[in-house]
């Protein structure tokens, strides 16, 4: 059995939760702190991605990053790059899902941090920077950890727009879910077929139960401690 | 040590102009809840800015609207020991004094914080998380980390409030001791008369955002000036008052007329303690019915209804015969006791 589309499932699932680890913190720390009416323009603009079908999402990238739009022509004029049809351009597509998932915990986990602790730091003298990384960060961390841990989850089962981006070109772009779509389209009905299908959403299953274990062990933790 | 205060900062409806000045030892803003003393806090610390003013600690200007100053937190030496103490959860209590540490080179840190552990006496609490610890020793935790800043002020918003009554009393004397051997300038927020008669000198009454002028302690349970700080002082029984034609004082909420009182300027209420009002005739007496007899737990509380719309609360020792309630009695109360306010707020 060729395992490449697990592999490859991974490392676009982990570049993009690493991604949107970053920009998701800084947009939910931003947006816990705006004025009520930015938060709430905020807020629409950056969980649209959760209640767009992806095929939307991923129609939009295309017009965004094909050959001969803005930033695709660019990137093909400046750095002969195309932007479309690579194992990597499933990140594009894949972080834009999952943003909004890593937004909305961290910007719970910020909205639910104690104001004085950072305001206690402010008058001893700490730095604001010092203040982020230490104390209003490592705070948060079991809501933030699980936002990482269900965006990394929805990014391994990312179909509709990866496969809009990446299409499906084996050893190359395939991925845990459009393998599965593959083979129910072309080999559903002989027995080999129907036995790798059961293989892949065995693996499927597995890695979302062990995902959803992990948040569930973090939730309890968070409640134990405060 | 110096601490100058001259603020004004409008928040919606509320407005707070707060002035006061202290020259060393410990300062108490008193004033019921709400009535913007940990605003004030919020403003000396800079975690809140102010719309006028200045303040000045020990001669630097940490905040200066016309001059263009506001020093950042950072900046200021000003320790603020939070009413919850705001510990940090996950770091072990010799890591939250660590942060109060920060000035000293990175490797001096750690040892600098367990001297100031054990000076504090929480040398084997090092390793534990706050939640862990008692309400006293959160207490105890969270000033040892102010104070190991060496802040030039130390500001204390009502530091016993989080605490068990039975535990107060001994924090109170612990804390007074832990003072005794600070330097700088004490302010300590408090809505608890009992609390500040106990632990400072002079008091700064704040009513409604608007601060009065600092007396000394005894001056305000004895001579409060102000509706406002004979309420806070404690006073039971307040009523509207008007200086009659005839020079005598009408208590319009009583129905009691009393004689020439050496009135201040703009008199508008008229205070008497409950313990200031006797059963008997007198000199200055009012006719009154019995209302309700209330067991207090030294004492008895008779509710008294006067000539006029309002009741008059009086407190007797636990072995006079009562009256019962219904009776017809007449009370009186010394000239003296009657206290002579000012209105600096709105009605009543």
């Amino acid at each position: 059995m060729d395992l490449f589309p697990l592999w490859n499932s991974l490392r676009i699932a982990f570049l993009s939760a690493v991604l949107v680890f970053f920009l998701g913190v800084a947009a939910a720390y931003y947006a816990s702190r705006a004025p009520r009416l930015v938060k709430g323009g905020l807020d629409v603009v950056l969980t649209l991605p959760l209640v767009l079908p992806p095929t939307v999402v991923g129609y939009l990238l295309i017009l965004l990053l094909g050959p001969n739009r803005v930033l695709g022509s660019f990137a093909l004029r400046e750095f002969g790059l195309k932007l479309l049809m690579q194992w990597w351009s499933a990140v594009f597509a894949v972080s834009v899902v999952i943003f909004p998932l890593m937004y909305r915990t961290a910007r719970g986990a910020f909205e639910a941090f104690d104001e004085d602790l950072a305001a206690v730091g402010r008058t001893l003298g700490l730095s604001n920077a010092y203040i982020f990384w230490r104390i209003r960060l490592p705070a948060c961390r079991q809501g933030i950890l699980a936002g990482v841990v269900l965006a990394f989850a929805r990014a391994l089962g990312e179909y509709g727009a990866t496969s809009m981006i990446v299409g499906f070109i084996p050893g190359k772009t395939a991925t845990v879910a459009t393998q599965v779509a593959f083979l129910w389209q072309n080999q559903g009905n002989t027995d080999a077929g129907r036995r790798a299908l059961l293989f892949w959403i065995c693996i499927n299953v597995a890695i979302s139960a062990i995902v959803l274990i992990t948040v569930n062990l973090l939730e309890r933790r968070r409640r134990v401690e405060s | 040590m110096s601490l100058s205060v001259n603020i004004e900062k409008q928040l919606g409806d509320f407005r707070l102009h707060v002035s006061f000045e202290t020259f060393g030892g410990l300062l108490s803003l008193l004033g019921p809840s709400g009535s913007g003393k940990s605003l004030t806090l919020r403003c000396i610390a800079g975690l809140l800015r102010p719309d006028r003013g200045r303040i000045v600690l020990n001669g630097r200007v940490l905040y200066d609207s016309a001059a263009g100053i506001d020093l950042p937190p950072q900046k200021r030496r000003v320790g603020y020991l939070f009413q919850s103490y705001a510990l940090i959860p996950h770091l072990t209590v010799l890591e939250n004094v660590e942060l109060g540490c920060h000035a000293a080179p990175r490797r001096g840190r750690q040892a600098l914080a367990l001297e100031q552990l054990r000076r504090f006496r929480l040398e084997a609490l090092a390793d534990c998380r706050p939640a862990t610890l008692s309400g006293g020793e959160q207490q105890r935790a969270a000033l040892a980390r102010t104070l190991a800043a060496e802040p030039e002020a130390l500001l204390l918003d009502e530091p016993f409030s989080a605490l068990d009554e039975h535990l107060k009393w001994e924090l109170e004397l612990e804390l007074a001791r832990t003072l005794e051997g600070y330097g700088g300038d004490v302010l300590l927020v408090s809505h608890n008369r009992g609390e500040v008669c106990r632990l400072a000198k002079s008091v700064c009454v704040l009513t409604q955002g608007c601060s009065e002028p600092v007396q000394s302690v005894k001056g305000l349970m004895t001579a409060p000036g102000t509706l406002g700080a004979a309420r806070i002082s404690g006073c039971e029984n307040l009523s509207p008052a008007a200086v009659q034609p005839d020079g005598s004082l009408l208590c319009t909420a009583w129905g009691w007329r009393l004689p020439p009182l050496p009135c201040p300027e703009g008199l508008s209420h008229v205070g008497l303690r409950a313990a200031g009002l006797r059963l008997g005739p007198g000199p200055v007496s009012l006719p009154c019915t019995v209302e309700r007899v209330i067991d207090n737990v030294f004492s008895e509380i008779v509710l008294l209804r006067t000539p006029g719309p309002g009741l008059l609360r009086m407190e007797c020792d636990k072995n006079t015969p009562l009256p019962t309630v219904g009776v017809s009695v007449t009370v009186h109360a010394a000239p003296e006791d009657f206290l002579l306010l000012t209105n600096t707020e709105g009605p009543l």
